[in-house]
């Protein structure tokens, strides 16, 4: 069977596995954007508790697997009463995962905004939050654009695990197709190439349009 | 916690440590061909001939590109088809050294670069020899800054290690999910795997922390 | 490729420079830094080059370390070209290997000291006499002590440069290339990164050097007061030519050429 069979014959279930992937992505990528957001502001709050409670939420999901944290909630979450189905455990684990990653990166932006940016909206009497939202995360946002087009990249690298619990994404369809035809190096080479196509020619671009958008924004084009 | 039964998660407590070493040797395999590996990439980058550093650079990028678990695979299903037959330890230590060298180069490549140009020149005002300046003067200068980045992947690589259990490596994954199947209990094994990573990735990060401080220091540089 | 038959395969006669520039030419692309440059500097002599940002001054010192390849021309040292060697009767381009050999006669201190930053003021020293030269540990030890004494920072000698000020950074960098024992000492602009007070510490140095030690020296500086006091010959550059040169009383005094008055007022004005 030449690869161009190959590609006529399972083209569509590697399509739909595609497909698949993207909502994965958006869904768990929007989500880890709010939770880091808020995991990176708690992080650097005043107030001990809500401190504490974002350390720990971002030790706990950095410290453990990805993979263990998709298993414990399709798995163990049930036998607490909270069953989620295959495809909403996918996207949780995989959001939550990277949120903590993106908590970091949000704190790290804001610290690098210079002390005099701070001294300068206080000067201002600007109210806290007023300050937070009109001066400071602009400008971090801007500095932590360049981190985030990584950490999106291995979102979606990490998307593939869901494929463990039966989420029927391009990995999944892969490995189905590998079982069927035992075409190894068809089935998961092309699979590397759409995950590369994504990542390299969507995701990095994207991110990049959005630097310069910002950066434009910001009179810094 | 309701439901949690301690005769069973004491039960199952020495199979799982059983498997941690394995998770450990396997976290310290892929490690090691990566650091080596990973300089290999790092300095065919910095090469003078051009299509050598184009297709290492791009084939990092590749590596870097897709994911872990799909490599895995790859390695697994596609070697015998070339008439290699590859063990799941050995296919695994492949797939994770070779993914983990993608991002190890990354790491020396901005060590390297971070020497500023000034010491180049003092080694040429000396009149070193290109090794003596590479490996007395530029390498130990770019190793401290690449230790945070190297300490982050060696923790990286140990938390991947549960994605060698698709390939039916014995680790820490791969026994829970025998545990599981056997006696159709997943809160213990689950939670347990869960919390042995944490308490090796945790003090493994802040040793980590230590000893880059401790380095900068050692080298008069901070 | 320029045709290097006209230059002699080494210099000969009785006052042989240290130092020959013969018709140097350096350009990075359209930009041309040195233009067809002549420059001697005889045993023992301090020459200090002077002249407005971009002129090529500091291009000289780095041409003389073999920092920058060489686009046309010949430079000397002792006599025996630098930049190039002899090959069947005739002079090729100098491979690395002669480079290094070559270059061996040469010190250089730096804006910015280039201190090794993982390895104290001593280790600093001892490196190129150890590793280079091939000498005995104790021996360099001995020989990096005495010049760290001369420069006035024994006291300082365990600690790394994060630990030690400019000023003092400098003179330890002033001591590491005379460790390597050159014929000709390079300074290049070495008080420019530095704060107004610690000035005056690295200028004694270089001065004690000229009053005490048969060095022959280049120095590129913007100190015009400095190069005066202590300079053989100055040289004012401009547009990768030498304007005018002579006897610093002469050339701070009477300067002949328009561009070098203008110059030397300039600074004036800003001091």
């Amino acid at each position: 069977m030449s690869y161009w069979s190959f590609l006529v014959e399972y083209g569509p279930r590697f399509i739909d596995g595609v497909w698949i992937t993207a909502q994965q992505f958006v869904l768990a990528a929007l989500l880890a954007i709010a939770i880091a957001l808020c995991a990176g502001l708690m992080r650097l709050s005043e107030n001990a508790a809500s401190r504490g409670l974002a350390i720990g939420y971002i030790e706990l999901f950095r410290g453990t697997s990805l993979l263990v944290q998709l298993y414990w909630i399709f798995f163990v979450l049930p036998l607490f009463g909270i069953t989620l189905e295959k495809f909403s455990a996918g996207f949780l684990a995989v959001g939550m995962n990277l949120g903590a990653y993106g908590a970091e990166l949000v704190r790290g932006g804001i610290q690098s905004v210079p002390k005099g940016q701070w001294e300068a909206a206080y000067a201002l009497s600007m109210s806290p939050a007023k300050r937070m939202i009109r001066v400071i995360l602009p400008q971090a946002l801007l500095n932590m654009l360049p981190p985030w087009g990584n950490l999106l990249i291995e979102l979606l690298k990490s998307t593939a695990l869901v494929s463990l619990i039966a989420v029927a994404d391009l990995m999944f369809q892969a490995k189905q197709i590998n079982g069927s035809t035992f075409m190894s190096a068809q089935a998961f080479g092309t699979a590397l190439i759409i995950y590369y196509i994504l990542a390299r020619f969507i995701v990095t671009p994207f991110m990049r349009r959005c630097e310069l958008v910002m950066a434009r924004k910001m009179g810094r084009g | 916690m309701f439901d949690w039964r301690w005769d069973f998660a004491w039960e199952i407590l020495p199979r799982l440590l059983m498997a941690t070493v394995n998770t450990l040797i396997a976290a310290g395999a892929g490690y090691a061909i990566a650091l080596v590996l990973g300089l290999v990439f790092a300095l065919a980058q910095r090469t003078p001939y051009r299509p050598v550093t184009f297709v290492v650079r791009e084939s990092v990028e590749f590596i870097r590109s897709t994911p872990l678990v799909l490599q895995i695979f790859f390695v697994f299903f596609v070697a015998p088809q070339f008439g290699i037959r590859l063990s799941p330890w050995a296919s695994g230590m492949i797939a994770i050294g070779l993914h983990y060298a993608a991002y190890l180069s990354e790491v020396y490549r901005g060590g390297l670069e971070s020497v500023p140009k000034g010491q180049w020149e003092a080694c040429t005002a000396l009149n070193l020899t290109p090794m003596q300046s590479y490996f007395r003067i530029i390498v130990p200068q770019a190793l401290p800054p690449s230790i945070p980045g190297m300490g982050n992947y060696l923790v990286g690589i140990f938390k991947d290690t549960p994605m060698l259990s698709v390939i039916g490596v014995a680790e820490l994954m791969h026994t829970a999910n025998a545990i599981g199947a056997q006696s159709y209990r997943f809160l213990e094994p689950y939670t347990m795997v869960g919390v042995i990573f944490l308490l090796i990735s945790l003090p493994t990060a802040w040793l980590i922390r230590i000893f880059d401080a401790w380095v900068r220091n050692k080298m008069g540089m901070n | 490729m320029e045709d290097l038959s006209k230059y002699p395969l080494q210099l000969d006669g009785n006052d042989v420079p240290v130092v020959r520039f013969m018709n140097v030419t350096k350009s990075y692309g359209s930009l041309t830094v040195l233009d067809q440059l002549d420059l001697d500097v005889t045993e023992g002599e301090m020459v200090s080059v002077i002249g407005p940002s971009g002129s090529g001054k500091t291009t000289v010192l780095r041409m003389l370390m073999t920092l920058e390849t060489i686009n046309s021309g010949v430079i000397y040292v002792d006599g025996q070209p630098l930049t190039h060697m002899e090959k069947k009767g005739v002079l090729v381009p100098a491979d690395q290997k002669y480079l290094r050999k070559a270059r061996a006669k040469i010190g250089m201190c730096f804006q910015h000291f280039n201190l090794f930053p993982h390895m104290t003021a001593l280790q600093n020293c001892m490196e190129g006499p150890v590793q280079v030269l091939g000498m005995s540990k104790k021996q360099a030890q001995e020989r990096s002590e005495e010049l760290l004494s001369l420069v006035g920072m024994i006291e300082k000698k365990d600690q790394h440069p994060s630990r030690l000020s400019g000023g003092q950074q400098q003179r330890v960098a002033i001591a590491r290339a005379l460790a390597m024992r050159p014929k000709v000492m390079l300074f290049d602009e070495v008080t420019s990164a530095l704060d107004p007070e610690v000035i005056g510490e690295v200028t004694n140095v270089i001065r004690n050097l000229v009053n005490e030690h048969n060095l022959t020296m280049l120095m590129v500086t913007h100190q015009m007061g400095f190069a005066r006091d202590i300079s053989d010959r100055v040289c004012f550059f401009f547009a990768g030519k030498i304007e005018e040169q002579g006897k610093p009383a002469d050339l701070f005094g009477n300067p002949q050429r328009e561009r070098t008055r203008q110059f030397l007022s300039a600074v004036k004005e800003a001091d």
